[in-house]
């Protein structure tokens, strides 16, 4: 999926806002989510995305704006005549029906002929490896299974679009991993347009055909998984999206293909300039270089872009370690290597020196 | 220490249980007493009372009185209750809590003073000594625990389940008969069996709106151990005991009543 021209929109927010009392729960927010695409909604709790989808399944009303789907407008349609699935983050299964009969629902409120209801119920049961379960209540399954069982009720009516409420976060760390790949395999097959709410940028970056980053009930940046990792569109996207380092206030120096860094009280940090550094010479930025960016200098390594500092932690992750060192003039700066061995060579509260890759540096215009 | 901590807390169960229990003993225990007066500890071993509990004429029509008001009563409480319960869980609307107050305040306002209220009223409406009056009674007697009862189910029930149903196609009328309803059954048949105990064993309101043609059951036990104080009181009120035993037996085994009364969480 091309992350700047989706196909024909399967949905189209147009300005959709939403107040509540004096408080704006989402801002205006306009976009297109083509056919089949997988979109995710990532953002910290509180940001709004789970009061977009409430408003796109219907359950609440937009202040402003309108909501179209396939072309036309639902913005004042019930919620029932929407035709749109979803999952919700309690799954909300009918605790007094079994397997069968919760997957069978939306197909018998449609009045479909009972040998055709038994027909698809089977094959969502199939598709979402169920067999054997159709008698059991909802109280007997396992977190994993309930999951499938609200995956099947909402695919089973093929809904327009399929809305998915941080599905995943009641599961622990196994399982959702597995059901992770899952989903991935779900949308594949059925080809379902799929709004998928979450908090988890993990969840986000290995799901996603595009993410819309949310803060405040404002739209941050829309772009593909690598896009919005490599070039987050401001400081918000950058610290939420991945680790980061956050570097201060610097003055940007221009002189050819060369750009550099000039850091109050830290030193100069400088670069072959990548095409898109298109700022002026003398104006002030904020960088911000992700711990992979950030190395150890090798012993006896000489160079630009080697700063000192001495070690405050290592916070050990079993295939690398993240070290945090303490820089004059730049406070905690993160750096992130394989293996264990820097905890030997490098412990805390000894001196280490670091090299910046400047050239992998995010940099937005200082505000 | 441990075994002094744990002779401690038995101890104090005992007690608790004791205290609790003993009247209702002691009264079990004169009924099977063969001699007429009603003394304790009984002399002896007799169901003599028992038989005439069943077969003394007032207690009969008492009986047959209690289960009309006690059916009508509870039902009327159920179907008010519930829509009641109902209106609070779904809307918020101004007065509400002005409507829940006067909802409660059964559970505050002395039975001694409704019964005499509705005495005052049914003279005024001439509806004396009459079912009607009884039964309105009683139902404004019941219906704070038909309606808490409802309530606490219907809030027990997660508010994702009457949405995840719209989104998959249900109207409103089917979410409420689809999802709501059954899931708040249980509920309703908790209240019901709680209103009809406490119709079937209540006295004190039951005293002032009750004529001879009309008295409920405790009502016909007071009248006759003004006049007699022989046993079949006793053979009456075991008999009671059993019977609403049971009956609770059931319900919990069918309904869930633990749930229901939110005594058990689980």
């Amino acid at each position: 999926m091309n992350a700047t021209s989706p196909a024909p929109a399967a949905v189209e927010l147009v300005r959709v806002r939403k107040e509540f009392g004096s408080a704006v729960g989402v801002a205006d927010v306009s976009l297109k989510i083509g056919q089949g695409e997988f979109l995710t909604l990532l953002g910290p709790s509180g940001c709004g995305k789970s009061t977009l989808l409430g408003m796109i399944a219907g359950f609440l009303t937009p202040t402003a704006g309108k909501i179209v789907v396939d072309g036309v407008d639902i913005t004042d349609v019930e919620p029932y005549r929407r035709d749109i699935g979803m999952v919700f983050q309690s799954y909300a299964l009918f605790p007094h029906m079994n397997v069968f009969d919760n997957i069978a629902f939306g197909l018998r409120m449609r009045k479909l002929p009972k040998a055709d209801i038994a027909v698809e119920v089977r094959r969502a049961i199939a598709m979402m490896k169920l067999e054997g379960f159709e008698e059991r209540r909802v109280s007997q399954l396992s977190g994993g299974q309930r999951q499938r069982v609200a995956l099947a009720r909402a695919i089973v009516i093929r809904p327009k679009v399929l809305l998915l409420d941080e599905p995943l976060s009641a599961l622990d760390k196994n399982l959702r991993a597995q059901m992770q790949v899952e989903l991935s395999e779900l949308h594949r097959k059925t080809g379902l347009t799929t709004i998928f709410v979450t908090h988890d940028q993990g969840e986000a970056l290995s799901l996603s055909d595009r993410i819309v980053v949310m803060n405040r009930g404002e739209v941050q940046q829309v772009a593909a998984p690598v896009e919005l990792y490599r070039t987050p569109a401001n400081g918000f996207v950058a610290s939420f999206i991945g680790e980061i380092n956050a570097l201060p206030v610097a003055r940007y120096e221009r002189a050819g293909a060369e750009a550099a860094l000039v850091l109050p009280g830290a030193g100069r940090l400088s670069a072959a300039a990548p095409a898109h550094w298109d700022f002026t010479h003398g104006v002030e930025v904020r960088a911000f270089l992700r711990p992979e960016h950030v190395r150890p200098a090798r012993p006896g390594e000489q160079g630009p872009n080697i700063l000192r500092g001495v070690v405050a932690a290592h916070i050990y992750q079993g295939s690398h370690t993240i070290t945090r060192v303490e820089m004059e003039g730049l406070g905690l700066i993160e750096t992130r290597v394989t293996g264990a061995d820097i905890v030997g060579t490098h412990p805390v509260g000894a001196p280490i020196a670091l090299v910046f890759d400047l050239g992998e540096a995010v940099l937005l215009a200082a505000r | 220490m441990t075994r002094l901590r744990s002779f401690g807390f038995w101890s104090l169960v005992v007690a608790i249980l004791t205290y609790m229990t003993l009247p209702t003993l002691v009264v079990l225990m004169t009924s099977v007493n063969p001699t007429e007066i009603l003394a304790f500890p009984p002399e002896g071993v007799s169901f003599a009372w028992y038989e005439k509990a069943l077969t003394y004429p007032d207690f009969q029509s008492a009986f047959k009185n209690g289960l009309i008001v006690t059916s009508l009563a509870s039902t009327a409480a159920l179907i008010v209750g519930s829509a009641f319960a109902w209106l609070v869980y779904r809307y918020s609307f101004r007065g509400r809590g002005v409507l829940e107050a006067v909802l409660w305040s059964p559970l505050i306002i002395p039975h001694f003073t409704l019964g005499f209220g509705f005495l005052l009223l049914g003279g005024a409406f001439k509806l004396q000594q009459g079912y009607a009056m009884i039964v309105l009674a009683h139902m404004v007697l019941v219906m704070p625990f038909v309606t808490r009862a409802v309530y606490v189910s219907l809030a027990a029930i997660d508010p994702d389940l009457a949405r995840a149903a719209a989104n998959l196609g249900a109207s409103p009328f089917h979410v409420l008969t689809r999802i709501e309803l059954p899931l708040v059954l249980p509920g309703m048949a908790g209240g019901w069996l709680i209103a009809a105990v406490l119709s079937l064993t209540e006295f004190t309101a039951s005293l002032y709106v009750t004529g001879s043609r009309t008295q409920t059951l405790p009502v016909a036990m007071y009248n006759y151990i003004r006049e007699y104080a022989d046993p079949t009181v006793s053979a009456v009120s075991a008999m009671l005991i059993i019977t609403t035993t049971l009956i609770m037996f059931i319900a919990d085994r069918a309904f869930g009543l633990r749930r229901v009364l939110a005594i058990d969480t689980h």
